[in-house]
């Protein structure tokens, strides 16, 4: 290994994972910075978990470069695991075991004392808000607390980089908020995330950096901020039509937004100004059955960069 | 295999799981280890072995005492069978325990050596139970018995290793019932286990000396008879057989974990 100091946490260059003869991973660049919060946002297909687990060093490496931590996921995988924390897109926990115990064995794979287990599983259990079900078994236990329980498990062995692949996928949104609320907890704390995620507003407020991936390619990168501001407006107006409407507007809405998406249940025109594009609306005499106007979000971008939207 | 026996080795902490799983059931599971021996032999070698008057086929012994060891080796086999079956199902496919070991510095091979570990202990416990109980029955001919213990323990791991490694390509159970229907039961009932296999037909005969489970049995019946050096070589070639299929299967197990997990 060389001395060299590690310009990334994560480096990738050309990555490519194939099944057989499937491309799932189509020579993809990545860089992820200590301390980031790092996103992979996109619809299921897109190559985000094949990505993860090559990372996590549970997955060959196809083609291309992949280092973590300086480290080569061939030759060191156990050395690198040894500092990961992994949060699979499904969980999994012994259910038959109590959360406790499922906090001490995983840390105990890592080779920790019974002593510093018991002493990390008070502190995670705290920390997920589960010390009231500490000695309950797993299996009762609602979805969301097993996501917190799987997130307190892959923090045992204090790990410099935390992979959290669809985190709250399935959650409730009450659910969803304490998760993300324990998750910027950890960022503020300088663990690097790593996430995949096909929510929008996910990646909005856990990423400070996303690539947003489209059938095995990435196809775009930056800040949400940044990505909203390249590929959408500062305002997205909806327009609803009774059935039958939408098909006879032909060209009535032409020039009242910079870009207009026609979905099957709605129009959306992006325009930075969304009232006035209301306005001219009506003035053009049209009579939309529902008007909403919306701050534009990444969903837009990804509607913008691959022509359909994120959940089909 | 040295890394065994390293208290911190990664294989010790896949047992160690396997260890704290068991620990819940285990005050059941130590008391139906004595309890269905005690069945086994009050109605089979009691019961049954009342009316059994041929001696000399049986090597001149009771038949309690002809049964009980190969009952000791057919109950190694059973429990091998269901260790290597529904376990490690679990942890592939049902909880997904063992891709949450492998996400840490634990690799697939360890995970398949751990499992086995933890077969070995559960075998050597159940065989030493069931062994206890010969020997409280009175069916043990020679003080041998002892190393019935390490010979059942044998026979089931030749079970263990190539069930685990056809387990580990199932997705689902559905193969399983198959095993004990059309492999266990079978072995069971014609390796020797209840008669010996000079009774069946010629064919048959052949048969069953290719099962591991005819093997397991003439050792554990030799060593609790004491007559495992009336003939060295065939002695021999059981060991060499049984040595044999479980290194085989301990490595087609470790082989198929790797496919299993590393994708
Ligand atoms: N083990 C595998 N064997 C074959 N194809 C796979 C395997 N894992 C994933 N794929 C395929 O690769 C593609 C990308 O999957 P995945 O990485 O899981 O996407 P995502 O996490 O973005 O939903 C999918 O078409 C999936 O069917
Ligand atoms: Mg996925």
């Amino acid at each position: 290994m060389s001395e060299l100091p590690a310009p990334s946490l994560i480096h990738a260059r050309g990555l490519t994972k194939r099944f057989g003869g499937f491309t799932a991973v189509d020579a993809i660049d990545f860089d992820v910075a200590p301390g980031e919060s790092f996103g992979f946002l996109g619809p299921n297909g897109a190559g985000k978990t094949s990505t993860m687990r090559m990372i996590g060093c549970v997955s060959p490496v196809t083609n291309g470069l992949l280092t973590v931590m300086g480290m080569d996921p061939a030759k060191q995988g156990p050395l690198i695991r040894a500092r990961l924390g992994v949060v699979p897109q499904l969980d999994t926990l012994d259910v038959e075991l109590t959360v406790r115990e499922n906090l001490s064995i995983y840390g105990r794979y890592f080779g920790l004392s019974r002593a510093e287990v018991s002493r990390r599983a008070d502190e995670l259990l705290d920390f997920a808000q589960l010390t009231e079900r500490a000695d309950d078994q797993v299996e009762p236990l609602s979805g969301g607390m097993k996501r917190r329980l799987t997130i307190a498990r892959s923090l045992i062995n204090e790990p410099t980089v935390l992979l959290l692949d669809e985190p709250t996928t399935g959650l409730d949104p009450q659910a969803r908020h304490l998760l993300w609320d324990r998750l910027y907890r950890l960022k503020q704390r300088g663990v690097t995330l790593v996430l995949t995620t096909h929510y929008m507003d996910e990646a909005e407020q856990l990423c400070d950096r996303l690539v947003v991936m489209d059938k095995a390619k990435i196809v775009a990168e930056g800040s949400p901020r940044a990505l909203i501001e390249q590929y959408s407006t500062r305002e997205v107006t909806e327009l609803r039509f009774a059935p039958g409407i939408a098909e006879t507007l032909d060209g009535q809405l032409d020039g009242l937004a910079e870009r207009i998406e026609h979905l099957p249940d709605r129009v959306l025109l992006y325009a930075d100004d969304g009232e006035s594009v209301v306005a001219a609306a009506h003035a053009r005499g049209l009579q939309p059955e529902a008007v909403l106007v919306r701050r534009s979000s990444l969903e837009d971008v990804f509607l913008r960069l691959t022509g359909r939207s994120l959940i089909e | 295999m040295t890394s065994l026996a390293r208290p911190s080795s990664p294989i010790s902490r896949v047992f160690e799981h396997r260890f704290v799983q068991y620990r819940r059931t285990f005050r059941a599971s130590i008391f139906s280890s004595f309890i269905s021996p005690m069945m086994f032999l009050t109605a089979m070698g009691i019961g049954l072995g009342g009316y059994v008057t041929n001696d000399a086929a049986l090597g001149g012994v009771p038949y309690l005492a002809f049964l009980a060891p190969g009952l000791l080796a057919a109950t190694a086999m059973q429990s091998a069978t269901f260790e290597a079956t529904f376990p490690i199902m679990g942890g592939l496919v049902w909880s997904k325990v063992f891709h949450a070991m492998y996400a840490t510095p634990i690799s697939p091979r360890d995970i398949a050596l751990g499992n086995l570990a933890w077969i070995t202990v559960r075998l050597t416990m159940i065989s030493t139970i069931f062994s206890v109980v010969i020997v409280i029955f009175g069916a043990a001919e020679s003080p041998l018995i002892v190393l019935a213990i390490p010979a059942a323990v044998l026979t089931g791991l030749a079970f263990a290793g190539p069930i685990a490694a056809f387990a580990a390509t199932q997705k689902t159970p559905n193969k399983f019932a198959a095993i004990f229907r059309f492999g266990i039961t079978p072995l069971f009932l014609f390796s020797g286990t209840f008669f010996p296999i000079g009774s069946l037909p010629v064919v048959l005969q052949g048969l069953a000396w290719l099962t591991p489970l005819f093997h397991g049995v003439a050792l554990t019946r030799g060593l609790s008879l004491g007559t495992i050096m009336d003939d060295p070589i065939a002695t021999a070639i059981h060991v060499i057989y049984l040595v044999t299929l479980a290194t085989v299967g301990a490595h087609l197990m470790i082989r198929n974990f790797d496919r299993r997990l590393i994708r």
